[in-house]
């Protein structure tokens, strides 16, 4: 593998760490959502996460042309070697937090993908490119839910604030850039991620007034370094649960 | 009226599109508290396999419907107009039905 490969690939691999654990975090609620419809539309939010994550690895896993598949990038590899944004492996909490956590991440992805959309690799282009549509109307979903909690009753309206409170020292190493990511953006292939944060600020800002919320104190302590495998501890319990299958019964087709 | 049904949020009736000229055809219906929560979750609950390309939702309350009662009156009158149909007039030749 050339030095632009391998950034390549662990590139890859944060953008499908991303969906794969967030998806998978979505998919506990399925069969207790709040109600039947957002029960389904939180499925497949969570389908469109895991499919981007596919997208992600297949290609990871080409580039570095070893004989891995999707399968063995998600199941076979150890906490550290997870490169998700922290914010992701978060616990659902309430919806309330559930729907904060999305919110904060899509605002972030919808422009994320859009300028991936003109990266020099012409896959991730593609995948980017089919990613944003969803992504788009993920983050139409969550601002909604945002604007309807924050603005709600006094009791929801309380929660959502507390859960943003709680996520927010999360939300800043979505803006920094890694070694890797620095060599990619010369390559023009990967997008500098601090280009993102004022269309973000942006998005939060206007959602959050409608919906009466405050914004958290943006000058607080950021937890940082998900790129290089730091995570929280709820990551390992999630690989626990996703992985346990496929590593007791290797290969296991039903 | 029990206390879980008057918390329910209110039913709207969902009608689709399948493509562009074709009529908007009823095909269920979902809870939902306002007009833009009423269009998420007949997207994610009818159009998650292509079924359309467009979309109404109605509030169920604003439809006006006849009665059961009402069907004899309404409609067995029809049942002898036979000259309301267009059967009497002959259909030139080279035309299809």
């Amino acid at each position: 593998m050339s030095n632009l490969d391998q950034d390549k690939f662990h590139y890859l691999l944060r953008l499908a760490d991303n969906s794969l654990i967030l998806g998978h975090r979505l998919s506990e609620w399925a069969g207790h959502g709040p109600i039947l419809e957002e029960d389904i539309a939180m499925s497949n939010i969570a389908l469109d996460l895991i499919g981007q994550s596919r997208g992600f690895y297949t290609y990871a896993g080409t580039i570095e042309n070893k004989g891995r598949t999707e399968d063995h990038l998600a199941y076979f590899r150890e906490a550290r070697q997870f490169k998700n944004l922290m914010l992701l492996e978060q616990p659902n909490g309430d919806f309330g937090k559930t729907m904060v956590r999305q919110f904060l991440f899509d605002a972030y992805c919808k422009p994320l993908y859009r300028e991936l959309s003109n990266s020099k690799d012409e896959t991730i282009a593609a995948l980017a490119a089919k990613s944003l549509k969803e992504v788009t109307y993920h983050l139409r979903h969550a601002s909604e839910w945002m604007i309807r909690l924050g603005d709600g009753t006094e009791e929801s309206h309380t929660r959502v604030q507390k859960s943003l409170e709680d996520l927010w020292k999360f939300t800043g190493e979505m803006f920094d850039n890694s070694e890797v990511e620095l060599r990619l953006i010369e390559n023009n292939i990967a997008i500098d991620n601090s280009s993102l944060k004022s269309e973000w600020n942006k998005t939060i800002a206007e959602i959050l007034k409608i919906a009466g919320l405050t914004k958290p104190d943006s000058e607080r302590f950021m937890s940082s370094g998900s790129f290089v495998g730091n995570h929280t501890e709820h990551l390992g319990y999630i690989l626990a649960e996703m992985q346990s299958l496929p590593r007791t019964y290797p290969g296991a087709e039903w | 009226m029990s206390e879980s049904i008057k918390n329910e949020w209110p039913l709207w009736e969902v009608f689709l599109q399948k493509k562009a000229g074709a009529p908007h055809e009823h095909a269920g219906s979902v809870h939902a508290a306002d007009k833009e929560m009423a269009i998420q979750n007949a997207r994610d609950v009818y159009t998650r396999r292509n079924e359309a390309i467009n979309f109404w939702v109605v509030l169920s309350e604003n439809i006006v419907a006849t009665q059961p009662e009402e069907t004899g009156s309404l409609f067995d009158p029809a049942n002898d107009k036979t000259y309301r149909h267009p059967n009497f007039f002959r259909t030139p030749e080279g035309v299809k039905l």
